[in-house]
């Protein structure tokens, strides 16, 4: 599997990474080398072998459903770069 | 008293306890040694008034007779916990001035056992990285140099402040975390012990999220028995993270008899690479003998998917790395890009993200993107973690079979120049890894010893992997190991 400049765009696109064109090129190659690392995965007989989901043999907890925390707005808000009346602000979304 | 910074844990604590020294003297010892240390980029949000504050107040509580393990006692806290009030910025741009209103559970439970928050410690950006050159406040340097030469090594990384700071005295232990070894490189590369324990013994609350299923906290010390004394304090059950064990946690210390006579230590052929350095075959031997002269038995084994955990490991990373910085975005926290006239939402994303992550970062949540994106899930993702099934499973069959303990080299070679890697493709970076990612993605603890010294000077390690919770086990072999290498030697003061 080889990785061109759109795939590369494409990729950067979906990780909402801004990547100016003149960096693409090399962007790709990168990608292709660390691709060619990962592929040395395909000579493992992986047939019937369940893929990994906890490291550790456990059963997820469970807790009460019960409202336990809250009434903080004033942290939540803290470090936002722009809070305003009680709200994280962004640029205009719907037009 | 002078050098009390030079102090360890155990030394320091048991001064403490007898009314020889206090923890201001301690920590103003420490702050002075930080101070005078500033070439090696270490510390890099210092917090005195903190540490002077809590080592008033541990000095109270040692006097009323109520000190628990850590009173009193300075040390450094990695960047990427998150410390109330205090920057916690994962030694990123996207977190420039990000103060969290709340504390680690780790951090927290330091506190509570009375330990002296020195400041935060330099990094890889948000852990990714092995030499300490990726992070926003630029390269941090080893106190160690070549013999006769003058050219900046690094401490190796991810936890390369933390390694650095412990290994120049600047604190008598700090917090780490490890993700595919960035306890345990960085300790061997600086002649520091460090620990990461089984997944789940530590909580990662709080702790700014790298591969949530590999990530885990754990001591860097002087020595065994600090690493032993730190880890209990860190180590808790903790319902904020649902992989967090709930599991007695023992008293490691207790459990350092050095006697390891009838355990077996497995020694893993696949871990003998092609073009290893003869030093790092001589210091592995060596160790096996030392172990063996304690009364173990060594025993040849087998892990066979020992040469895919690296390629396995960077797919999972890099996929979990995605998903989890998907929160930068500029709106909650950190950094947000200035936007042009007309920019919407999807600019301020891709823009802040490009000014806010490095160039390795945004590397790894791309590659991450692209083996979870539609049609390459199954092929690399799904594959991956199949892969990750057959690695765990090696150990669990030598487990099986009676092995307590698992001998191999910490690092393929002792550290390097800082920007000697500069021009090597990214995979070349990676395989500093290779002997101590397989831990990561088995869920094991790991612990690095420094054993010795290369002909240029310079400290190398052996890692010791143990059974799942039996931290207590891997530590006493470890005590042993140390016991038998005799490892002193120190870097000579040069900055």
């Amino acid at each position: 599997m080889s990785i061109d400049q759109s795939t590369a765009a494409k990729v950067a696109k979906l990780a909402r990474i801004k990547v100016e064109d003149d960096a693409l090129p090399a962007l790709a190659s990168e990608f292709n080398t660390i691709l060619g690392f990962i592929e040395q995965l395909n000579e493992v007989d992986v047939d019937g072998v369940e893929p990994m989901t906890s490291v550790t043999p456990q059963r997820l907890k469970r807790r009460e459903d019960v409202v336990n925390d809250g009434s903080q707005q004033d942290k939540v808000l803290a470090n936002a770069p722009d809070a305003r009346e009680g709200f994280f602000a962004v640029p205009k979304v719907v037009e | 008293m002078s050098d009390l910074n030079k102090l360890g844990l155990a030394e320091a604590r048991d001064l403490l306890r007898k009314g020889e020294t206090n923890s201001v003297e301690l920590t103003e010892s420490c702050l002075k040694a930080i101070d005078a240390a500033d070439a090696l980029n270490a510390f890099v949000h210092k917090t005195p008034e903190i540490a002077l504050e809590r080592a008033k107040a541990a000095d109270a509580r040692i006097a009323t007779g109520d000190a628990p393990a850590m009173c009193g006692l300075p040390i450094g806290i990695k960047d990427l916990f998150c410390t109330k009030g205090v920057d916690s910025q994962a030694a990123s741009r996207i977190l420039k001035g990000f103060k969290p209103e709340y504390e680690s559970t780790v951090s927290q439970n330091l506190v509570d056992a009375g330990a002296v928050m020195l400041g935060k410690l330099n990094m890889d950006e948000f852990a990714m990285g092995s030499s300490n050159e990726t992070s926003v406040y630029g390269n941090v340097v080893s106190p160690w140099r070549r013999e006769g030469d003058t050219a900046e090594l690094t401490p190796g990384g991810s936890s390369g402040g933390s390694a650095s700071a412990v290994a120049a005295d600047l604190c008598l232990a700090a917090t780490g975390t490890d993700t595919g070894g960035s306890i345990r490189q960085p300790a061997a590369f600086t002649g520091i012990t460090g620990i990461k324990p089984t997944y789940g013994r530590c909580s990662r609350w709080g702790v700014v999220a790298f591969a949530s299923s590999l990530d885990q906290a754990g001591p860097m010390t002087k020595n065994v028995r600090d690493a032993a004394i730190m880890l209990e304090a860190m180590c808790s059950h903790d319902p904020k993270d649902s992989t967090s064990a709930d599991l007695a946690v023992p008293n490691f210390e207790a459990m350092l008899t050095g006697d390891i006579k009838g355990k077996k230590i497995g020694i893993p052929k696949e871990y003998r690479m092609d073009g290893m350095p003869g030093e790092i075959e001589k210091l592995w031997s060596d160790g096996a003998e030392m172990l063996k002269a304690a009364g173990a038995e060594i025993v040849d084994i087998s892990l066979p998917h020992t040469k895919y955990a690296l390629p396995a490991y960077y797919v999972i990373a890099p996929a979990e790395a995605s998903s989890n910085l998907a929160r930068y975005d500029g709106v909650r926290y950190g950094h947000r890009a200035t936007l042009a006239q007309g920019d919407g939402i999807t600019e301020m994303y891709e823009k802040t993200r490009a000014e806010g992550f490095g160039p390795e970062v945004q590397r790894r949540v791309m590659i991450g993107t692209y083996v979870l994106s539609a049609g390459f899930y199954d092929a690399y993702y799904n594959r991956a973690r199949r892969v990750r099934t057959l690695i765990k499973k090696d150990f669990e069959d030598v487990f099986a079979a009676g092995i307590d303990a698992i001998l191999t080299p910490a690092t393929p070679s002792a550290a390097f120049g800082l920007g000697e890697m500069t021009d090597a493709d990214p995979v070349q970076m990676y395989l500093n890894d290779v002997f101590t990612v397989t831990v990561n993605l088995a869920g094991l603890p790991g612990i690095a010893v420094p054993a010795g010294v290369d002909k240029q000077g310079l400290p190398l390690g052996l890692q010791l992997i143990g059974r799942p919770w039996e931290e207590g086990d891997l530590l006493n072999t470890a005590y042993a190991l140390e016991d038998a290498a005799g490892f002193v030697a120190k870097p000579a003061k040069w900055w």
